[in-house]
């Protein structure tokens, strides 16, 4: 495959990823633990990088993923302490973050690891990197872990889809038949923590949080049935990944930053012109159907 | 809130800088105002018009105006003629580099912010706590809004170069949340909140200034999350050691009223 | 008859505020009994203890002779409409099948023939013609309905429904009534959470006044007295002071 190609289908694994957990999380409401976790993951990141002195993937997706645990667990203890739940998130996350960019600083100064890379991630540097598979020939390291991550995410979401289903819509009822409310909350956060470190290397921690939650937002103006909502989400997906990449190109500028740009625009056309919950078809034909 | 406008203000100060080619201080922050409102509008635009929830409009706002940012800073950085320097401390913050005419635009921007909640105090306070009944009384609750989101802004504009979008909402979260462990008056809330904010300040900075090339935003936060954790256990009147105590005395209670049943059911049948 | 539940000695907080305080009461089967009280009562509070979605001090429970845990399946509970989020991407007849995630099991999807009950469950309430509408397009009546909807296809002996009255239009609160005395019928048994003390005498056989505690319990004709309404709400404060004050001097 050409080095366009395997960068357009690790980020169209990004897209597709991000697209089905995003839809979760924005029914959720938790849209903002994206954004908190896709910071605090970078503490996660150096920690595992200092105790295990390397940069491989899998530490760092266990070092993340626990990272992504930890912030859902502390965030969880302070609103049950009384704080907002909004300042909670706050207060977690940003701590969590400091702390990595402190140990980067003083710590890990020399390494291959810095904040620039965390955040921003370099896609183009994906194709160069890569293992060999039987049977297959050589795949880029980050595209392989992408493949396993969205094999995860399917699975975890396809088997338990009616559980999560009503445990998103219907916690109290979804506790009183004896479906473990918060033993799934947990999961979901593991879920989106796993999700947000595969898609690190390519698209960097804030351009996640874009593609969680742009995606599925779209999709959420569109259609009224939670399967075609996770669909046109990863179709979203896809779509801001290709479109960013060729504008990127096409401006010679940051791929990564495209492509969250790119989940703007598809938004923002959504917003105006979406048949059913749009600007325009709501200026034409005023919601009467709301309560 | 805080945190998707503090990122939101990223393009605007790229945008700024490649309009005027300069990286003048009191201009990067008229961009970083006037891209942050725009957000801060936008937010308020999708919540209004969709059913689409606020976190998810603010989260959808905060990344992609980043995004946006980020493709401009590359592109300056390409065309760069040497001078762009400094700009990526908008991200991270890097009080060092500030200058003195900058830190005069500073204190006075900060200044303005304290007159006007000082001006409008009661105000203030009655809006917080009950908006209805401030419209009662003749205050314009979209013009209090707008001028608090204004001056919300404008605070997070002058935070920026200090310790940079991304941790920028931190500032202004962590030491109102810590003060609220140690006084149930707003006024000593507001005034310990800001003791709070300077002490985590001066202490972060001076701490970053001793190895080099040391970041000063998450020192700076480092401290004010660890005044925010001595609050959180010792607070004096929410703190998780005096609940304890008022829940253990609570549950004693409950258990000593536990009655000799006939006399509580005295009222049945 | 037989006692489908049984509470004894029920306390329970909210942080600092104790909002339940030595609860006890026995349901027998078969009834039809509505929690009354003022607001802040515990009302809401008492069936989230009950069914393990809120934390309690101290006492115990227990359904059909047993905990809680060994037959949740006998157990169908309503919650109060505003608790969720109607603009969840879904439709009526989705909602509805919902109340059978609970028979149907961990990772199995739910098949043709559940697809079925739930349009009979949606028939019944008379909403057949609303099952492929959009939750949010439903008006405040309707969706209560569904809920009921979802409660009857969860096929329980005891139900607990929060205030499923609560701002319904006339035809809703009929068909809800008519529902809730054919389950009576059926030997089922319905603890409702009601606000209306007008409507008491008529919905309902058995009356629970509670105010932090139970004030008092027992069949309508018996216990629906003027006294006790007065006791409930409005001698709330003096009363519980008294039974403290009597504590007191007996320790």
């Amino acid at each position: 495959m050409t080095y366009s190609a395997w960068i357009l289908l690790t980020a169209s694994l990004v897209g597709i990823s991000c697209g089905i957990v995003g839809v979760f999380l924005i029914l959720r409401r938790m849209a903002m633990m994206a954004d908190a976790i896709s910071h605090s993951v970078l503490l996660g990141i150096v920690v595992a990088y200092l105790l295990t002195q390397s940069l491989s993937g899998i530490h760092m997706l266990i070092g993340a993923a626990l990272a992504g645990v930890f912030t859902t667990f502390l965030v969880q203890w302070l609103h049950s302490n009384n704080v907002q739940h909004e300042a909670s998130i706050g207060v977690v996350f940003t701590i969590l973050f400091a702390l990595g960019v402190i140990l980067i600083a003083t710590k890990a100064g020399n390494a291959h690891l810095d904040v620039q890379h965390a955040l921003m991630g370099e896609i183009a540097f994906i194709p160069w990197n890569t293992v060999e598979i039987p049977m297959f020939g050589d795949m880029p390291v980050a595209t392989l872990i992408l493949l396993l991550v969205l094999a995860i995410i399917i699975l975890i979401i396809g088997l338990f889809y009616k559980e999560w289903k009503i445990t998103t819509f219907d916690s109290a009822l979804a506790a009183s038949i004896g479906i473990p409310v918060l033993g799934m909350h947990y999961l979901f956060m593991t879920l989106v923590s796993v999700t947000t470190v595969a898609a690190f290397d390519a698209v960097g921690a804030i351009m996640v949080v874009a593609m969680l939650i742009a995606p599925a937002a779209s999709a959420y103006l569109w259609t009224d049935n939670l399967f075609k909502m996770i669909v046109i989400s990863s179709i979203f997906g896809i779509l801001s990944a290709i479109a960013g990449y060729y504008f990127a190109v096409w401006i010679d500028s940051s791929i990564s930053g495209s492509m969250a740009f790119a989940t703007g625009i598809v938004f923002f056309i959504s917003f105006i012109f979406s048949p059913r919950h749009g600007l325009l078809s709501n200026k034409i034909r005023p919601s009467t159907m709301k309560s | 809130m805080s945190d998707a406008l503090s990122h939101a203000a990223l393009p605007g100060v790229v945008i700024s800088f490649l309009i005027f080619q300069e990286k003048d201080f009191f201009l990067l922050i008229i961009g970083a105002t006037i891209s942050a409102l725009l957000g801060a509008f936008l937010i308020m635009l999708i919540k209004s018009t969709t059913r689409i929830t606020s976190d998810t409009a603010m989260g959808l706002i905060l990344a992609v105006f980043f995004g946006g940012g980020i493709v401009l800073l590359t592109v300056v950085n390409r065309n760069s003629n040497g001078n762009q320097a400094g700009l990526d401390s908008f991200i991270y913050g890097q009080a060092a580099s500030m200058i003195w005419s900058d830190v005069v635009i500073t204190t006075i921007l900060a200044a303005t912010v304290i007159l006007i909640i000082l001006i409008g105090f009661k105000e203030w306070k009655l809006l917080l706590f009950d908006p209805n009944f401030a419209k009662g009384l003749n205050l314009s609750i979209k013009g209090m809004n707008t001028v608090y989101l204004i001056i919300l802004v404008l605070t997070i504009v002058i935070g920026i170069q200090a310790v940079g979008v991304i941790l920028m909402s931190a500032l202004l979260i962590i030491p109102p949340v810590s003060a609220r462990y140690w006084t149930h008056s707003f006024r000593k809330m507001m005034w310990l909140s800001g003791l709070f904010g300077g002490m985590a300040g001066t202490i972060g900075t001076t701490i970053s200034a001793l190895g080099s090339g040391w970041p000063t935003g998450p020192f700076i936060v480092m401290i004010s999350g660890l005044i925010f954790l001595l609050s959180l256990f010792f607070g004096a009147k929410k703190g998780i050691v005096v609940e304890y105590l008022i829940f253990r005395n609570k549950k004693n209670e409950v258990l000593k009223l536990m009655p000799p049943a006939q006399i509580v059911r005295e009222g049945k049948r | 008859m037989t006692d489908v539940l049984q509470v004894e000695k029920l306390s329970a907080a909210y942080r600092k505020n104790i909002i339940l305080n030595d609860v006890s009461f026995t349901i027998p089967q078969g009834t039809l009994t509505c929690i009354v009280g003022p607001n802040g009562a515990g009302k809401s509070t008492l069936i989230k203890v009950l069914l393990g979605l809120h934390p309690n001090l101290s006492g115990d429970v227990s359904f059909f002779g047993e905990l809680l845990k060994n037959v949740k399946k006998k157990v169908g509970y309503v919650p109060q409409r505003g608790s969720v989020d109607w603009d969840f991407p879904t439709d009526a007849l989705d909602v509805v099948m919902m109340g059978m995630y609970g028979q149907i099991g961990w990772v199995k999807w739910p098949n043709k023939s559940h697809k079925e009950k739930a349009l009979d469950a949606l028939r019944k309430v008379g909403m057949a013609d609303y099952a492929n509408r959009q939750i949010s397009e439903l008006s405040g009546g309707q969706q209560q309905r569904v809920f009921l909807a979802r409660a009857l296809i969860q096929n329980a002996d005891l139900y607990f429904m929060d205030e499923p009255l609560a701002g319904v239009d006339a035809a809703t609160e009929r068909a809800i009534m008519a529902i809730l005395r054919e389950l009576k019928k059926e030997g089922k048994t319905v603890l409702v959470v009601h606000h209306d003390l007008q409507t008491v005498e008529d919905y309902f056989d058995q009356v629970l006044f509670l105010n932090r505690t139970v004030v008092a319990h027992g069949a309508i004709t018996s216990t629906f007295t003027a006294n006790n309404i007065k006791k409930t709400y409005g001698g709330t404060v003096r009363w519980l002071k008294e039974g403290i004050g009597i504590v007191h001097s007996t320790i």
